[in-house]
Formats: C-alpha cells, structure tokens, sequence
C-alpha cells in the first residue's frame, strides 16, 4: 500500500524514532523493519528515507557515526539523542489522541452502516 | 544459454558516477546509498535473483533521482550554492594547507619586491606625492616573476623550460632602463604601456607548462586572465572598503594613518593580491562556475547594439570623426572589448554543440567591429598621410591592423561554422595561434619604436 505524500512524510519520524528507540540502526535495516512491522504492508520510495535521516540529524534527534558492516565496508549507524527520546515521546502522544479519535469515529460509522446504533459503549 | 560476464562493481561505479552529478549529493551521501544499495541486492540475491537482476530491482526500487535528490536539496540547500572551502576535504587537506603557506610566501615576497624600493630610500614614497616613476616602468617585475614561480612550483615543467622565460624579463628590463628616454615621453609611456601586455605572455607561458603549444592549454590561460581579472577586481574593492575604515577609524581618534596607508596597506596589497587571486582561480577550478563567460552572456547583445546603433548613426547624421588621440584610444578599448567578448564567449562553449542563435549574435557583433575598424583605420591613415608618423599613430595603426586580421578572419570561420562547412574548434584553433601575436606586437613597439623615433 502507497501511503499519500503528507501522511508518509508525518508518519516518517515517528516511526524512524521509534525503531531506533529499540537500538541503533542504519538506513537498510530501518527500511526492512518498517515493512515487517507493517507486514509488508508500507512501502516507502527506498531512497526517500535518508533525508528524512538526515533532517532528524540536523534536529537532534538521531546522531550519525561511521562505522563498519559485517561486509567489512563503511556503513552510517544511526542512534536516538535524548532531544529524540522526547522527540519521541511527544508524537507517541499526539499520534495516541489522534488514533483514538479515529478508531472512536471509524467505530460509529461501522456500527452506523450495519447495526442500530448502541448507545452507551463508549 | 551463455553467460555474459556481468561486473557487479562496474554497474555501481557508473550508478555512482550518475549520482555524483547531482549537487544535492555529497560523497557520503552517496556512500550512504551504496551501502543500502548492496544491502538491498545481496538480499533480492537470496531470493533467487541473479546479481545483475537483483541490482536493477535494488536501484529501480530507491526510486526517481530527481525526486530523491529533491528531498536531499530541501535538506541540504547550502550545497545548491557551490562553496569554495579552503582547506576543508579530507584527502587534499595536506596539499592545499602547503599551497596557501607557498602563496602566502609569494605574495609576501612580491610585496617586497615592491617595498624594498621605498624603505632603502632609493625611491621613497610619499602619502602626498605622485607615485616615483619607478614603479610604472616596473610595475609588471614586482608581480610577473613571482607568478611565474608559482606555476613552476605546481606544474613540472622541465628546467630548459623554465629558464626560458628569462631573457623576455630581462629584455624588458634592459630596455626600459638602458635607452634614453625622455621621461614620459610619447615612446617611454608607450613601452609603459605594452610591456605588461608583451610579459603577460611569459605568464601564459608559465601557466600553461608544457601545454603551451596546443590550443587547449592556451584556452585555459585565457579562462585563468579572465577570472583573474574578476577576483582582482573583487579583492580591490574589498581593499579599498579596508582602507578607507583604517583612515576613518584612526582619524577618529585624531591620527593621520595616511602614511601606514599609502606606503604600506595599498602597495603590498596591491602587488600581493595578484597572487591571492591568481590562487583563488587555481583552486576553485571546478567549484565554482566561471564568471567571465556569463558577464560575456550578457555583454555581448548589449555591445551588438551599442555598435550597430553607433554605425546607423554614423552612416545617416555622422560627420567626420575627430580623430583626436583620445578619440582613436576610444577605439582600440571597444574593439578589444570585442576582442575580450569574442574569446570568453569561445572559452565557455561547448566544441560539439551545432550553431545557435547567441552564435548569430556573435557573428553580428564581430561584423558591427570590423566596421568600426575600417572607420578608425580610415581616419588614422587620414591623419598619417597628412601630418605623417608619430609613435603614438603607428602604435594605434599596428593595433587596430591586428584586430582587423583577427575580427576579419574570425567572421569568416564563424559564417563557416554556422553554414555547417566548419568545426567550431576551427575558430578556437585560429584566435589560439593568433594570442603571441598581440605580445609580439607589444614587444615591437616597447623595443623598437623608441629607436625609431629617437626617444621621443
């Protein structure tokens, strides 16, 4: 599934944070993790990541250092700052509220198509 | 079935290489990306693809250049405007550190040479007095050797080479100090005038080491004259902001700094930054588009019609031309003028590219020039039949002569080019055989006239 250009580029740092909130990282493997996490299911422009990467660098919320791959080649590792880890924690937050809001108006409408409305369940 | 040899590192090399045009993209970037690049493919590889295949998927799936290298430029916007950084990279870092210490080291000694005249008192200067005639007679020594060094020292060139940029130095000093002039007389200001031009060639020679004799080492001693100019120019006015603050800030506290200005400050500044500059051009080869062919751009449609508009003029309400000296050096300064717009425009083209409309104009302007030509050379051949020679005639005869031949045969070549019956390298070859000439011609009139005219 292709996400539109806004929702792709507001779900990006979230998701970038968060995936090397569970350790360090570089750009491949924050690829590949997003899509298992999504079950194949988000597909971004391969390339699209690394300004995303760098931007969030610029910001403070990810640091970069070279290091070497398993191949024995340069590789840029990325690691969360502590500007990131509450980078972080902000947009868990909103993105909560806005998840909620959704899944209770997703809800109505579900219930209002096929079933009465039952009042009282939220 | 056959296997083709398929060279995986190959591929990548060409995809970095396409990469490596996009200024958004810096080196690491695109280390960055390679690596992504060979991860994605060894992993497709596991899947069953062959390595050709599994790279074709793992470039296509990065996505559009243009789109990715939007993003970086939305990043990166300071790369999109080309920064001349000194002594920054890693792997030049060693060199440039060593060439900013010798220019520095060459431009302390040509102000020097310079200084060396004032503080032994032979030819002192004064804040409030004309500057000693010295220093006009040899203005070209206190800059041209020392930049002359400066290629040696980052060019090989072979000693028999070198050494033989040594006797036009010493000729031109011999001369201007061994014949008897009358001082600021009409062949003394001449030979003022044209040594600069006749050792600027000793410089082409430096410049270009052992590539001198084909056209494309020529060609890039004209870009070097030109963006020299312009980085000349630019560190003047910085100079003179420079200076006036150190006047103002030091009157302000009631002292008078035109001595530390005047024989300190404008002098080695003036002499030094010939060789700041002459660096500046070298290093930023590369970095930073060149400038001269873009003010050619816009310079050549408004000279066209400051040409063609003063001919139509002439031609319909004109009256004789008062052919005073100052008149006739009005038009020696537009034909080079044309001369400078002509050989820039050339120095910035791409040789392969067919014939186009700025070439049209080109042609135009050149025509328009050789008009004017014949219109000066008229009224000097007027005025020399009647009052006979003068140095001054025949030097402005000479010039205009050489300009007539060269604008003459560059029309031709360039009608040719655009009727498609020639290369364009065909113009570029002729005004490259044709550079010693004015040099030549420069060291005629510093050497030969004044015998001729009896030191006038």
């Amino acid at each position: 599934m292709k996400l539109n250009k806004d929702l792709m580029a507001a779900s990006a740092t979230p998701l970038v944070l968060a995936i090397l909130a569970e350790g360090d990282s570089y750009g491949y493997a924050i690829i590949k993790r997003v899509k298992e996490l999504s079950d194949g299911q988000l597909e971004w422009t391969d390339g699209m990541l690394y300004p995303v990467l760098h931007r969030l660098e610029r910001q403070d919320y990810i640091m970069a250092r070279w290091g070497t791959a398993e191949t024995g080649r340069k590789r840029k590792y990325y690691q969360l700052t502590d500007n990131g880890k509450a980078q972080l924690a902000e947009h868990r937050q909103q993105w909560q509220t806005v998840d909620q809001a959704l899944r209770l108006v997703w809800s109505r409408l579900v219930q209002g198509a096929t079933v009465p409305v039952i009042s009282g369940v939220y | 079935m056959h296997e083709t040899l398929f060279d995986a590192e190959a591929m990548i090399a060409d995809w970095r290489r396409y990469l490596e045009q996009r200024r958004a993209l810096a080196g690491e970037d695109i280390d960055e990306l390679e690596d992504h690049l060979r991860g994605q493919s060894v992993e497709l590889q596991g899947t069953g693809l062959s390595e050709e295949e599994a790279l074709f998927v793992a470039i296509r799936r990065l996505g559009k250049l243009d789109a990715i290298s939007h993003e970086y430029a939305l990043e990166h916007t300071e790369r999109l405007w080309k920064q001349l950084v000194m002594g920054s990279g890693s792997a030049t870092r060693g060199t440039t550190d060593r060439e900013l210490l010798v220019v520095l080291l060459l431009a302390a000694a040509a102000a020097f040479s310079f200084k060396i005249w004032d503080l032994s008192g032979l030819f002192a200067l004064h804040p409030d007095q004309d500057l000693p005639l010295f220093y006009l007679v040899h203005a070209p020594y206190f800059v041209v050797p020392w930049l002359c060094g400066y290629f040696f020292w980052k060019r090989s060139l072979q000693r028999a080479d070198r050494v033989k940029i040594v006797p036009p130095l010493v000729a031109g000093l011999v001369v201007m100090n061994v014949y008897p002039f009358i001082p600021l007389g009409d062949t003394h200001l001449l030979g003022i005038l044209h040594l600069p031009i006749a050792l600027w060639l000793v410089v082409g020679f430096a410049h270009a080491g052992d590539r001198w004799q084909g056209d494309s080492g020529r060609m890039d001693f004209v870009r070097f004259t030109g963006e020299l100019m312009i980085y000349y120019s630019l560190i003047a006015l910085g100079g003179g902001v420079f200076m006036a603050l150190t006047v103002m800030l030091f009157s302000s506290i009631g002292l008078n700094p035109a001595q530390l200005v005047f024989t300190w400050i404008l002098p080695c500044g003036a002499t030094g930054a010939v060789l700041v500059a002459a660096w500046l051009v070298e290093s930023k080869q590369g970095v930073i588009e060149n400038i001269a062919p873009v003010l050619t751009r816009v310079f050549t449609p408004l000279f066209t019609l400051l040409l063609a508009g003063f001919l139509v003029t002439k031609l319909f309400a004109g009256q004789d031309m008062a052919m005073e000296r100052d008149v006739l050096i009005i038009y020696d300064i537009v034909l080079a003028m044309v001369l400078g717009l002509l050989l820039y425009a050339l120095s910035a083209r791409d040789l392969m590219a067919p014939p186009g409309w700025f070439d049209r104009l080109q042609l135009t302007l050149v025509v328009c020039a050789l008009l004017a030509d014949l219109i000066a050379l008229a009224a000097i051949a007027g005025r020399i039949t009647e009052f006979g020679f003068t140095p001054n005639r025949l030097a402005v005869l000479g010039e205009n002569l050489i300009l007539l031949v060269n604008l003459g045969w560059s029309a031709v070549l360039y009608r040719r080019f655009i009727q498609g019956q020639q290369p364009f390298a065909a113009l570029v070859h002729w005004q490259m055989v044709y550079l010693p000439v004015y040099a030549v011609w420069a060291a005629a009139v510093v050497i030969l006239f004044p015998p001729l005219f009896g030191f006038v």
